[in-house]
């Protein structure tokens, strides 16, 4: 359960979880044309991801720090996929890995557009996907990620955030300038 | 022959640029071709060498982004009144007036709806 405990100065976890609940609805309402139902928020230490399907992870960095993630069953991809470029698909092809990844880029860059109207200017890295069985994915840094759960006809997805104020106390570095590969299958 | 509109569609996401051409082939305007690019940087090789008379363009980019790209094409005579719109999910107050002041000719905030896109268009071209 979320609540009103403080991540930072002027972010609550229900905040954070209002944010990407409005965030993600619209997205899909708007782009995928899909409604979903809202699980129950929770708090976790590790990012909560299934062991096989598609994780899309993003970066922010500045006033805040942190990452933005979607995870689902390769189905709900292929499911999202058919609705974002109106074609059917079967499997996970290069075009439902490029959907999941753009939807995580407008749901966390829509996230980080709320918060940075309070807590200060934030940018946004480039997406990576992972896609395969048999994985976990750890973040350097023992945080708590804000998750959200979605359903939609009986699939799971889940977007989760996970920012703390920047340590530095910097706004310099507002783009998160890493390099790193657009897709990776695993 | 009439006068048709080539288009440049610049996103990194091959998926948004489908959508985005889809939505253009749906409005009244008269679309020719439309070219595609991955960012800002193949976005200038392509207008080198095509004439296009309207950009829909992404800011978060890697190599070179939405605003370096404006700011290219405003500096460059030919392409001073060509009208760029850009499509982003950057949706502060800051960032739409640098867009602006970059010299963008309008500002779509991803998500957007097909409308959202025509009326943008209407309005400009």
């Amino acid at each position: 359960m979320t609540n009103q405990t403080q991540i930072g100065e002027g972010l609550t976890q229900l905040e954070l979880a209002e944010a990407i609940r409005a965030s993600t609805t619209e997205v899909f309402s708007t782009m995928l044309g899909l409604e979903l139902a809202v699980g129950e928020v929770f708090v976790e230490k590790e990012e909560a991801v299934p062991a096989s399907g598609v994780v899309s992870i993003i970066g922010l960095a500045g006033a805040w720090v942190g990452s933005g993630s979607l995870s689902c069953s390769a189905q709900f991809a292929c499911k999202m996929a058919a609705h974002f470029l109106q074609e059917e698909y079967s499997a996970v092809t290069e075009d439902v890995l490029d959907t999941v990844a753009e939807v995580t880029n407008m749901v966390v860059g829509n996230v980080k557009t709320h918060l940075e109207n309070r807590l200060g200017a934030m940018g946004l890295s480039t997406p990576t996907v992972i896609y395969g069985r048999n994985f976990q994915t750890r973040g350097a840094r023992n945080q708590e990620w804000t998750v959200v759960p979605f359903s939609l006809d009986g699939e799971r997805m889940c977007i989760q955030i996970c920012v703390v104020p920047n340590p530095d106390g910097s706004e310099r570095s507002v783009r998160p300038g890493f390099p790193i590969p657009r897709l990776l299958t695993v | 022959m009439p006068n048709v509109l080539d288009v440049l569609i610049v996103d990194d996401s091959a998926a948004i640029r489908k959508i985005l051409q889809r939505v253009l082939r749906q409005t009244d305007i008269a679309v020719g071709t439309v070219y595609e690019a991955g960012d800002g940087a193949e976005a200038l090789e392509t207008l080198r060498k095509q004439k296009v008379g309207l950009v829909l363009s992404d800011i978060n980019m890697p190599n070179m982004d939405g605003l370096e790209l404006l700011t290219h094409l405003r500096a460059e005579p030919a392409w001073q009144k060509l009208p760029v719109v850009m499509v982003s999910t950057e949706g502060t107050h800051a960032k739409v007036l640098e867009a602006v002041e970059r010299g963008a000719s309008g500002y779509v905030r991803k998500p957007f709806t097909a409308d959202q896109i025509k009326e943008k268009l209407v309005g400009l071209l």
